[in-house]
């Protein structure tokens, strides 16, 4: 191969592992670990799982989020859901419109999808404040078209959530699409085409289906992310919407309850790894072999 | 009334004129053949009566329909690409099935003609796989299943063995051939291949630059080409670039290094002095020791390339190299830089004024 001889090449496979198990599987095992731990008034504020040669491991903090965090976990994955929904359906056109433009315009537009990335998230999470409050630059543009002769309340609940999540993600559902859509062999559609297949009957025929790997690295890339997410919410949802993120932060920084916090984030890792077997699946039943 | 008719087409890309004033029109259950080099305007033309380029000017008429401006899908045509662009996430079956589906024929029918298509191109028992999984002579077979599939009025083949191996694409130039005679369907191939288009067509387009240079039975484009790139470019050739000169009761063709003018077969439009040329296949120069009577040229052996049957010999000659091929047995009293005559029976000579 490259001449490295065994050691060599365990070294080079043994990094990556080594590094996967030392920053994400250790700080997984600690945080499953305080999780099943109770808080406590100490630096650090939990209970050590084993003292006085005895192993002190409870289940309460799961049986306390089961009682109490459910709605949470309900409206992050509706959020989440439908944030990706509504980001596939805006960003499958702008991909599709992107792989078929011409070669300068192809760059210049991939650019414009990546331009929001220069500005902070939180800053462009203000700007939409800005927008969408009633007094804001949107319900002043439908109050002066006479679209509209109240207000519409669009900051502090699910709709502005959802705002802000669809913007601030669309870009991570039209990159992966973009990626297959330009792959997208021209001859294959004209083939198609020649075949006497009408335009809407060779997109659902024909690019809908090899752009499928797309699509769910796109909804991946939107979903998973969207779920946890807490800035968003935090400041676009006011106080009625409740996230999982949210849950946490409060569970971390202001009831100071590490374990309680620890558990919610534990359930969430599970619930989020369940998308991506399936998703996996998927694709290595489509891969060709 | 001819199955396909084109007249005038005209298309440019950019500044590039890629088909000129091109005018054909071809038979049913013609085979047909566009040849010509890389960038002639051959595929655009297909890709004109196809559906997938509109041309700037002109008509393309289809069975008695105007089809210049129809879209591809709404044309009594059928199509094997050059990449045969199988669609990768459909079976065989399927592959061939889908143009069955958009004419909305019903389920029972689609797998009746799906499994005729496949006996035709001998591929029957390969109906589920993927296109990743067959070898590039059968994804050839299924793109020629699949275009045959809708039986089209006229099938147009782009490049059909570009992408097959040498031994392969000799079987399959005969398969073709034993297809479209079985079937009768018009086929329009394009081609770069002169043995291909020259072997399976019965009639052969030469294309150049955009513009049409000569149409005919292979026989008659071989043997009376009409222009010096048609010469040249169908089979390998001798030209012999001269003058006209006027003779007892004829035109000849004064060329350099003969000592009289060249006699011509046939009269020319051209009156004495503007330029021709000569043009003289390899196989009919004639190598013999001795001075032969009539037009004769002195000459040294420069190489001698055994083929098998026949034999390539080169010649220098009045200051050039000429080109003759001979049959391998009669070159056996040859040698390199030895002396020999080379003649020709003057109507074997075709004269070339383009």
């Amino acid at each position: 191969m490259l001449g490295l001889g065994v050691w060599g090449r365990r070294v080079l496979i043994g990094l990556p592992f080594a590094w996967l198990a030392l920053f994400f599987l250790l700080p997984l095992v600690i945080v499953a670990g305080i999780s099943l731990s109770h808080a406590v008034d100490a630096i650090p504020p939990y209970a050590p799982l084993v003292s006085g040669g005895a192993i002190h491991v409870s289940l309460d903090n799961y049986r306390t989020l089961a009682g109490g965090c459910l709605r949470a976990y309900g409206e992050s994955l509706a959020a989440a859901a439908s944030a990706t929904v509504l980001c596939l359906v805006l960003g499958y056109p702008v991909a599709f419109a992107i792989a078929r433009a011409p070669g300068v315009w192809r760059h210049l537009l991939l650019f414009f999808v990546l331009l929001p990335f220069w500005t902070s998230l939180l800053i462009r999470v203000y700007a939409w404040i800005a927008i969408l409050q009633p007094t804001g630059l949107l319900n002043r543009v439908l109050l002066g078209l006479g679209l509209i002769h109240a207000p519409l309340v669009l900051v502090n609940n699910f709709t502005a959530v959802e705002i802000g999540l669809v913007y601030s993600y669309l870009p991570f559902m039209i990159l992966p699409l973009y990626g297959v859509l330009s792959q997208l062999d021209e001859s294959v559609l004209e083939a198609a085409a020649d075949l006497g297949a009408r335009p809407w009957r060779t997109f659902l025929g024909v690019v809908l289906p090899l752009s499928l790997p797309g699509v769910a690295a796109g909804a991946l890339l939107v979903f998973i992310p969207a779920v946890g997410e807490f800035v968003i919410p935090d400041l676009l949802g006011g106080p009625t919407t409740l996230m999982v993120g949210k849950v946490l932060w409060q569970e971390f920084f202001e009831n100071v309850d590490w374990p309680e916090a620890a558990a919610v984030a534990m359930v969430l890792v599970v619930l989020l790894t369940l998308p991506l077997l399936v998703v996996q699946r998927f694709i290595e039943r489509e891969r060709p072999t | 009334m001819a199955l396909l008719e084109i007249s005038g087409a005209e298309k440019s890309f950019g500044a590039v004129r890629a088909v000129q004033d091109v005018s054909l029109s071809v038979e049913r259950g013609e085979f047909f053949a566009l040849l010509g080099p890389s960038g002639c305007g051959k595929t655009t033309l297909l890709r004109m009566i196809a559906g997938f380029e509109h041309p700037d000017r002109g008509r393309i008429v289809i069975d008695g329909d105007d089809v210049t401006a129809a879209p591809p899908y709404a044309r009594p045509v059928n199509m094997m690409f050059q990449s045969y662009a199988l669609f990768p996430h459909l079976d065989v079956a399927a592959n061939i099935a889908f143009g069955l589906k958009q004419e909305g024929m019903a389920k029972s029918g689609r797998a009746e003609r799906v499994a005729e298509m496949l006996s035709l191109v001998q591929m029957t028992g390969l109906e589920r796989r993927r296109p990743h999984e067959l070898s590039g002579g059968q994804r050839q077979r299924v793109a020629l299943a699949r275009a045959l599939a809708k039986m089209p009025k006229l099938l147009l083949l782009d490049e059909p063995l570009a992408a097959l191996d040498r031994k392969l694409r000799e079987d399959t130039r005969l398969e073709l051939t034993g297809i479209q005679q079985r079937l009768g369907t018009t086929f329009i191939v394009v081609t770069h291949d002169q043995d291909e288009a020259l072997g399976m067509a019965t009639r052969v387009a030469v294309m150049n630059r955009g513009e049409l240079a000569q149409i005919g039975a292979p026989a008659e484009i071989y043997e009376r080409p009409n222009s010096r790139f048609v010469a040249d470019f169908v089979g390998a050739v001798n030209l012999f670039e001269g003058e006209l000169v006027a003779g007892f009761n004829a035109l000849g063709l004064a060329v350099a290094g003969f000592d009289q003018p060249l006699p011509l077969d046939e009269p020319v439009d051209l009156p004495a002095g503007a330029a021709a040329a000569l043009a003289l296949r390899p196989e009919k120069l004639r190598l013999s020791d001795e001075r032969p009577p009539g037009i004769a040229l002195a000459a040294t052996i420069a190489s001698i390339g055994y083929q098998g049957g026949q034999s390539i010999v080169h010649l220098n000659a009045i200051g050039r190299t000429l080109r003759a091929h001979v049959p391998s047995e009669t070159t056996q009293g040859l040698v390199r830089g030895g002396p020999i005559w080379a003649s020709w029976d003057p109507r074997d000579a075709v004269v070339v004024i383009r």
